[in-house]
């Protein structure tokens, strides 16, 4: 249907059968994502292992873009260093924000999925939330 | 102008005239025709009121109550029928008893802060669980500024008022004031007004109307209510925004102080002492929202030359068709089931969220509101963060009720 190019069938897929969704038994690290404008929360919670993050797991509650955001984001720092997680965080908002398909060569291909929010500015929100919580969880804003 | 020949909105010819008087509804959204089902958020103008404040602006615009020019005086003219025209919608008594506000935010904080602060500590002021934030947070305020108490009477899950627990919480006669909607924004309800009024009046309360959406939709008169005080605002009645109004009775306009100094709301001014104005020149410090008071003025004269008779009737009709078209979607819900209700109509989508269905009815040119609708207490009262709503107007026809059912079932397949 007309507006389905927004919703790359890796969004509707994720939100409805996520892969990192639940709660983190053993966390090191958590932060609640809010928007109020909608009512959109995303509940993260990471272990930080060496200084590398070993799992990350949400809880989401929201629309398919935020949920989807939420799992693909968990999915792909797993396995990185603090530092690195917070570098994706800031060209994701960058890729969303004013940035180009440069930032997109440094993030996981899956996060191309939310390009063409880029002409939907309301619904930008809902994808850069569970950033924001990742950024608050991990000490920096 | 429809003059004062009244409306028969079953009529298909008399429902295209009347939708050929706003202009924006023959403007495409993302290729497809406008389908605009978000009235109760904020109405769109007809042609009456886009030329009213044109006019206003082209050939009499000079600042009121100032000038002892003639520009000055036809625009204080045109002001004051407005609020002439303000007083006769509600049924006031007078037109003192009309005070210009931004909207109905602006008036339910006026009454806050100057009633209010006629209240003593210990004193109650009674909300309902199912208010607009605009009708919950000045009372907060309140109550952390004065030491009132605030309560809150429920809601039941149909989405009505508890009459029973809104007595019990009159009961004790601490009660100084009752704020509560006429007509829900989110579940459409409308509250027993008269019944609610007779009720605080027994126990010693005066009594605050939101008016917001109910003025829209039906005929309202403040002395049947038995109100004391009653907001609305213009911009859902057709009118511009920046424009709302408090009515109140004059005795108690009398009695409360000023809520804003400067121009205007004085009699005297020197610099130990300044006198107030009689009301509503108390409470209108400043130039006011001049042409859009103008605008608001053409907006009701509007909506009278169509009859509330007529729009009454063609919102119940579009209301009833969308209460039959909508639950035939798979998967949805209508949020609500009150025994009196207005054209908003709040639903949710098994496993679509409501901000999905909004963005992809968007793109089918298809306007709803989707979210909390800034009733946050009601939407945690009933179990939900966000709920699509279409609301109606009196342009909306049930073919587009009919198009957005058939969309949302198109969504519907798209995420499950």
């Amino acid at each position: 249907m007309d507006g389905d190019s927004l919703y790359d069938s890796l969004i509707v897929r994720r939100a409805r059968e996520p892969h990192h969704a639940g709660e983190l038994a053993d966390a090191t690290a958590q932060a609640a994502g809010n928007n109020p404008l909608c009512g959109d929360r995303v509940a993260l919670g990471v272990r930080v292992d060496g200084g590398r993050i070993a799992a990350a797991r949400h809880v989401t509650k929201g629309c398919a873009i935020c949920a989807a955001s939420a799992d693909l984001m968990a999915g792909s720092i797993e396995g990185r260093t603090l530092s690195e997680a917070l570098d994706m965080a800031g060209r994701f908002h960058h890729m969303l924000g004013n940035g180009s398909a440069v930032e997109l060569n440094d993030l996981p291909e899956s996060m191309a999925a939310f390009l063409p929010l880029k002409t939907h500015r309301s619904r930008l929100r809902c994808a850069t939330l569970p950033w924001t919580a990742l950024e608050e969880a991990l000490g920096h804003d | 102008m429809m003059g004062d020949t009244t409306l028969d909105t079953k009529n298909t010819a008399d429902l295209s005239h009347l939708r050929a008087q706003f202009p924006i509804l023959s403007e495409t959204v993302h290729g497809k025709p406008l389908v605009f089902l978000d009235s109760a958020a904020s109405a769109q103008k007809p042609d009456a009121v886009i030329d009213a404040m044109s006019t206003m602006m082209r050939t009499q615009y000079a600042n009121i109550h100032r000038g002892l020019h003639w520009m000055s005086e036809r625009a204080t003219e045109a002001y004051e029928i407005a609020r002439s025209r303000v007083a006769t919608l509600l049924g006031a008594n007078a037109r003192e008893e009309i005070v210009f506000t931004r909207n109905s935010t602006e008036a339910i904080n006026l009454v806050a802060y100057s009633y209010g602060s006629l209240l003593k500590p210990g004193q109650v002021v009674l909300i309902s669980e199912m208010e607009h934030h605009s009708n919950i947070v000045p009372w907060q305020l309140l109550r952390d500024r004065l030491g009132v108490e605030l309560r809150v009477a429920p809601v039941t899950d149909d989405g009505d008022l508890d009459i029973e627990a809104y007595g019990d919480l009159l009961s004790d006669g601490k009660v100084a004031l009752v704020a509560i909607t006429h007509m829900s924004n989110v579940l459409g309800t409308v509250t027993p007004a008269r019944r609610l009024a007779d009720m605080a009046h027994a126990a010693g309360a005066k009594i605050l109307f939101d008016g917001s959406q109910a003025v829209v939709h039906r005929r309202v008169n403040v002395r049947a209510l038995d109100a004391d005080f009653y907001v609305f605002t213009g911009h859902k009645l057709y009118g511009p925004s920046g424009i709302g109004a408090l009515w109140a009775r004059r005795e108690l306009l009398e009695e409360m102080p000023p809520f804003m100094g400067g121009g205007d709301m004085i009699s005297t001014v020197t610099f130990e002492h300044s006198t107030w104005a009689p009301p509503p020149a108390k409470f209108e410090a400043g130039t006011p929202a001049i042409v859009e008071a103008v605008g608001l003025g053409a907006a009701i004269d509007w909506v009278e030359g169509v009859g509330f008779d007529a729009i009454s009737a063609h919102e119940t009709a579009l209301t009833a068709h969308a209460l039959r078209v909508l639950p035939e979607v798979p998967g949805l819900k209508i949020v609500g089931r009150p025994a009196d209700r207005g054209g908003v109509v709040s639903f949710t989508m098994e496993d679509v969220h409501p901000h999905d269905i909004a963005t992809l009815l968007d793109r089918n040119g298809i306007a709803v509101r989707a979210g909390h609708h800034c009733a946050e207490p009601l939407m945690r009262r009933l179990g939900l963060n966000a709920t699509a709503r279409a609301s109606f107007g009196v342009y909306t026809t049930e073919a587009e009720i009919t198009v957005l059912a058939e969309t949302l079932t198109r969504v519907r397949s798209f995420f499950v």
